[in-house]
């Protein structure tokens, strides 16, 4: 009898346990769909044309644009792209090729650790190192420490799809007498193609999104600008800015900006993807 | 055979040899990245460093009107800030990794285990700005009467409602490390091999004790992930600052405004106007560089060890 009960007090805490670990998973996912909500039901009342075409009004007028910080945006992460990428693609190369040893280990490690260093520390030093020699703030410093923040996740997704592939296409290679890099360039990276360019769009859309970086070395513009040297516009500093302005009109518009910022990532990603599927097809 | 073939062909060729020094190159140049990183700001802060050392981190006044600068109410509400938000988002994570990896049927797990992927990849400033219109009017009007009412008898429901506080940034934050550390938990549990489950259930555990066997033998990775992801709260800025409200201040109610190392850079940065208050300013960026890089270490540690053990045998 005390054996039956036993075995029946284990099934039904088992089941109990499970059925928790269920609601977690839908704890965890019910403040997404609460974000997800307000983003697009708040941020809709203010998406219309003049949001991508028209400037900011100033302090008082209603209505208005944030054509600058879109085209903000988008030159901060291209400036942040052209050092991030080609920096994690090779460093991502030497990793898997030639990565095995001491010194690969600890760059490894160190890609790692950067990678938890917070995105502020990074506006930090880009601070020091390049706002405060040029004596003013730029785009450049804030695509600089966009990069900055790119490099550990293109690298070690680079380095990871390259080990991927398998080995005996690249034995192929040499044994057809190819030297060693063609066939990393040719045969290795170009079949790991696919999964480096999910790391760089991952790189990308993560830097679109940073804040804290861009404070106080891209800083903001009210006017446009697409000078490197000048201070310019970024959409997650207007909605940092608008979202704690006592201004309703400019609260509503950190919604709208929040919701172009989520449609840009998503479009990245959607574009990369036909890219890289579109040169998948033809290998 | 690889050695052999490696032998053969780059001792020889020219190219090789260019393209191994190029992306040696780069990888240098991230290994140099960090040492840098960590120069400038010892560069950068020197000047207080030299004038408050260690006292820096044990005074509690923040004055940049007198240049006092003293991080202790900083520190204090940068760690308290993260611990609760782990205690909160901890048993959560490990819940969701359970059911993610040991629980869910394939055809649900993708698709929970992309969502959940998805809430690590909203941008900090969203969840901000939904902290600030969504969750701290929702503090204010029900959560912290609530508590007050109910618990007020402990000084940490304690003071009017005011909705921005250590609550909201608490709340906020176990939102944001619950992906990370599930994820990562997630991949470590699934390291597990089947054979420890295969071999608990054929001895008659229920599938609970067979996952708690699992979880045994996956707790070092799964502290590493739980480090992780205390690493991205103390570092977490902008939902942060957005909802803190922003005042050094070591105060045991939960209702209290505080401020963290972060969110103090994020907003006072420019408006520092002379050099020691500056100074200040990345002296304390350069504490939580070093506070997150020995953090992360160890759970990288932790994680990879995890992962090779399984891999070895």
């Amino acid at each position: 009898m005390n054996s039956r009960f036993f075995h029946y007090r284990k099934k039904i805490t088992s089941m109990i346990m499970m059925s928790l670990t269920f609601a977690a998973t839908l704890a965890a996912i019910v403040p997404l769909i609460f974000i997800f909500y307000y983003t697009i039901s708040k941020g809709i009342t203010y998406l219309n044309l003049d949001f991508f075409i028209a400037m900011p009004k100033p302090v008082g007028e209603t209505g208005g644009g944030m054509a600058n910080a879109i085209v903000g945006t988008l030159m901060l992460i291209g400036i942040g792209g052209a050092i991030g990428v080609p920096v994690g693609i090779m460093t991502g190369t030497y990793l898997s090729e030639f990565g095995n040893n001491k010194f690969g280990f600890m760059v490894r490690f160190l890609t790692d650790v950067l990678s938890g260093v917070p995105s502020i520390v990074v506006g930090v030093v880009a601070y020091t190192m390049v706002v405060l020699p040029m004596k003013h703030f730029s785009a450049i410093a804030g695509g600089i420490a966009l990069g900055i923040l790119m490099i550990p996740t293109i690298t070690r997704t680079t380095e990871e799809m390259i080990k991927l592939v398998p080995h005996s296409l690249r034995e192929a290679g040499l044994a057809l007498g190819i030297p060693k890099w063609k066939t990393t360039l040719a045969i290795v990276i170009r079949s790991a193609w696919k999964g480096i360019a999910t790391g760089v769009l991952l790189g990308l859309s993560r830097a679109a999104g940073e804040t804290a970086p861009l404070l106080f070395t891209a800083l903001g513009n009210r006017f446009w600008s697409t000078s490197i040297g000048q201070p310019i516009a970024s959409l997650t500093v207007y909605i940092y800015d608008y979202a704690k302005s006592p201004f309703e009109d400019w609260n509503q518009q950190a919604w709208t900006a929040a919701l172009v910022l989520i449609l840009l990532i998503s479009i990245l990603s959607l574009v990369f993807r036909i890219i890289t599927r579109s040169k998948y097809k033809t290998n | 055979m690889k050695n052999k073939l490696k032998k053969i062909f780059s001792s020889r060729n020219l190219g090789d040899l260019i393209f191994e020094k190029l992306t040696l190159l780069f990888a240098v140049s991230v290994f140099l990245l960090v040492l840098l990183m960590g120069y400038e700001m010892y560069l950068g802060s020197k000047l207080s460093i030299d004038k408050f050392g260690w006292s820096f981190l044990v005074n509690s006044t923040w004055d940049p009107v007198q240049e006092i600068y003293g991080a202790l109410p900083i520190i204090y509400g940068t760690i308290v800030s993260s611990l609760l938000a782990l205690i909160i988002a901890l048993p959560l994570s490990i819940g969701v990794a359970i059911y993610l990896a040991e629980v869910a049927p394939p055809w649900l797990e993708k698709p929970l285990s992309f969502l959940v992927e998805l809430l690590a990849g909203i941008p900090s400033v969203i969840y901000g700005l939904w902290g600030i219109f969504v969750l701290v009017p929702w503090i204010r009007t029900d959560v912290e009467p609530y508590l007050s009412d109910k618990l007020g008898f402990l000084p940490f429901f304690r003071g009017a409602p005011y909705g921005f506080g250590l609550l909201a940034a608490v709340l906020i934050l176990s939102i944001m490390v619950l992906p990370i550390i599930s994820s990562i938990s997630r991949d470590v549990l699934k390291s597990v091999p089947r054979s420890q489950r295969e071999a608990a259930l054929a001895l008659g555990a229920t599938r609970w004790q067979s996952t708690m066997i699992v979880l045994r033998d996956a707790r070092s990775g799964i502290l590493g992930a739980t480090m992780l992801g205390l690493g991205r709260a103390i570092g977490e800025t902008m939902a942060v600052t957005m909802v803190i409200g922003n005042r050094a201040l070591i105060s045991p109610s939960l209702f209290d405004p505080s401020y963290t190392m972060a969110s103090v850079i994020a907003n006072e940065f420019t408006e520092a106007t002379s050099e020691m208050y500056l100074s200040a300013l990345i002296q304390l960026a350069l504490v939580l560089f070093v506070i997150t890089i020995i953090i992360n270490a160890f759970a990288r540690l932790l994680v990879w060890r995890m992962n090779r053990r399984w891999k070895t045998t």
